[in-house]
């Protein structure tokens, strides 16, 4: 099965950091990509780069943000293949993202019939 | 049964149903062709049968139908012998209690899937309708596919974590039949009946037993701490009336206390807390001494709540109420009542009686609202 690895943060923590705790973050990020059965992952560069779409009268509705102060945002994730939930959750334990507090949520993709 | 399907068919529902039509099958067979001799074995077999024929009518799972039959033998609804089949249990139980369902869900499961019980028969306990129970469960069953929520059960190192919550479900189950007989009163027998199981599936952990005898002890005074008419009104553990415990079940939790080694988790603590209970005079100090252990391990301010009404035995109200008086509880009504019970006992009848009606206001059920009643009345 496969399960995206959905990581969620504050904004500000990682910028809280200094250098070299957001380096050993970072090399641990990358060590991920490399393990066996994660597909894919990316990070996403702060929520103040967001721009949010939506139909209005059928036509696209372009605005600046979402800005969440305090709420976690969506930053990165992992795809990663697992036998089970319990996999997952024992990758999903390992992201970085949890020692400064963020969540990681952990959903299955939906799939072609096996 | 069940517990063997799911394991082989990896399916909740598929299991459910082709139980189901197995039982039909010797409902309908039995009397006439008589029992086989391993009744377990054929339902087991039946159902296996019953449940590959559902998958080759369903075409997407062609693939899967062939995993399985390569690792079937030939001969259908034949006699094979029990012990072929493999205790699966302990697998079911640990896939029901899994911590990516909801609390609620997991005790739904367990009682559906381990113990048993109708839907209607647990919705009823729980006092929801049927079809919300019955959502409940389809949703769990759902999560349980979908999610990919494995049945095994958990690696020697998350053990510990992954047990702590099946004991807290079968706990949960053992007071909901506990704390509101009735409709509910059933569920202690069950949750008994469920913690047997896992001791004996996991003799090496010490706390399946310590639960199962901490939930005979308190299942002992059953008979006993209810009275009045329409048996709502509680007795206190001092005044309960001896004969009418249960000293079979007692003598077992002590036995199963006297076996267990020195490294004891909060259930064993408490059961031998609920052991030193049932003694005539009761080692106050000692209970005191094991309170105030548990109180360590959990980090709990109710249990050193319950430390103080111990301290109060051995030492007396006065020392219980400094304890008391230091602990933050203001929303909890057995807070309000144990220092009700307390000032009364040092005389100070006012400020008793105006914290028994603190109690009185943070209370739920009936029981116990007419038990903080008659200690305001008697002032």
């Amino acid at each position: 099965m496969q399960y995206a690895l959905l990581i969620y943060t504050k904004p500000g923590t990682v910028e809280s950091l200094s250098p070299a705790e957001r380096e050993a973050l970072t090399t641990d990020y990358y060590a991920l990509r490399d393990e066996p059965g994660i597909l894919a992952g990316a990070g996403l560069q702060p929520v103040t780069t967001a721009t949010t779409i939506r139909l209005a009268d059928g036509q696209p509705l372009v605005t600046d943000g979402p800005f969440a102060d305090t709420k976690e945002v969506f930053g990165g994730y992992y795809l990663y293949e697992a036998d089970n939930l319990d996999q997952a959750i024992e990758m999903a334990s390992r992201i970085p993202a949890l020692r400064i507090g963020g969540t990681i949520e952990v959903r299955p993709l939906l799939g072609k019939a096996s | 049964m069940l517990a063997a399907l799911v394991g082989f068919l990896g399916d909740f529902e598929l299991a459910e149903e082709s139980a189901a039509e197995a039982f039909a099958a010797a409902a309908q067979r039995w009397p006439s062709e008589g029992t086989p001799s391993s009744p377990v074995a054929w339902l087991v077999t039946t159902a296996r049968n019953r449940a590959i024929d559902r998958i080759r009518r369903d075409r997407v799972l062609a693939a899967k139908l062939r995993l399985l039959a390569a690792t079937l033998p030939e001969s259908a609804e034949a006699d094979v012998d029990e012990t072929e089949i493999p205790d699966e249990r302990l697998e079911l139980i640990f896939t029901c209690c899994h911590p990516a369902l909801a609390p609620e869900a997991q005790v739904a499961l367990t009682l559906r899937a381990v113990a048993g019980l109708a839907t209607e028969d647990i919705a009823r306990a729980f006092l929801i309708s049927g079809e919300t129970m019955k959502r409940r469960l389809t949703r769990a069953k759902t999560k349980i596919r979908d999610a990919g929520i494995p049945f095994s059960v958990p690696a020697a190192d998350r053990l510990p974590a992954r047990l702590a919550v099946v004991l807290a479900v079968i706990y949960l189950i053992f007071n909901q039949g506990y704390s509101a007989p009735g409709e509910a009163g059933h569920l202690a027998t069950e949750a008994i009946r469920l913690g047997r199981v896992l001791a004996r599936l996991l003799p090496e952990q010490p706390e399946p037993q310590g639960l199962l005898a901490l939930m005979l002890l308190h299942d002992a005074r059953r008979e006993a701490r209810l009275s009045g008419s329409d048996g709502q009104d509680i007795v206190l553990l001092a005044d309960q009336d001896r004969t009418l415990w249960n000293w079979r079940q007692i003598r077992e939790a002590r036995t199963i206390l006297d076996r267990s080694g020195p490294s004891r988790g909060q259930y064993l603590i408490q059961a031998a807390i609920a052991s030193l209970q049932a003694a005539d005079p009761i080692d106050w100090r000692q209970v005191a001494a094991l309170y105030g252990e548990l109180a360590d391990l959990t980090g709990s301010p109710v249990v050193r709540l319950n430390s103080a009404v111990a301290v109060a035995e051995a030492d007396g109200p006065a020392a219980a109420l400094v304890i008391v008086d230091a602990l933050d509880l203001t929303s909890y009504p057995y807070w309000h009542s144990t220092r009700a019970e307390l000032l009364r006992r040092l005389g100070r009848t006012d400020e008793a009686r105006a914290a028994y009606r603190d109690a009185l206001a943070l209370t739920g059920t009936e029981p116990e609202r007419r038990f903080l009643q008659r200690r305001i009345a008697e002032g």
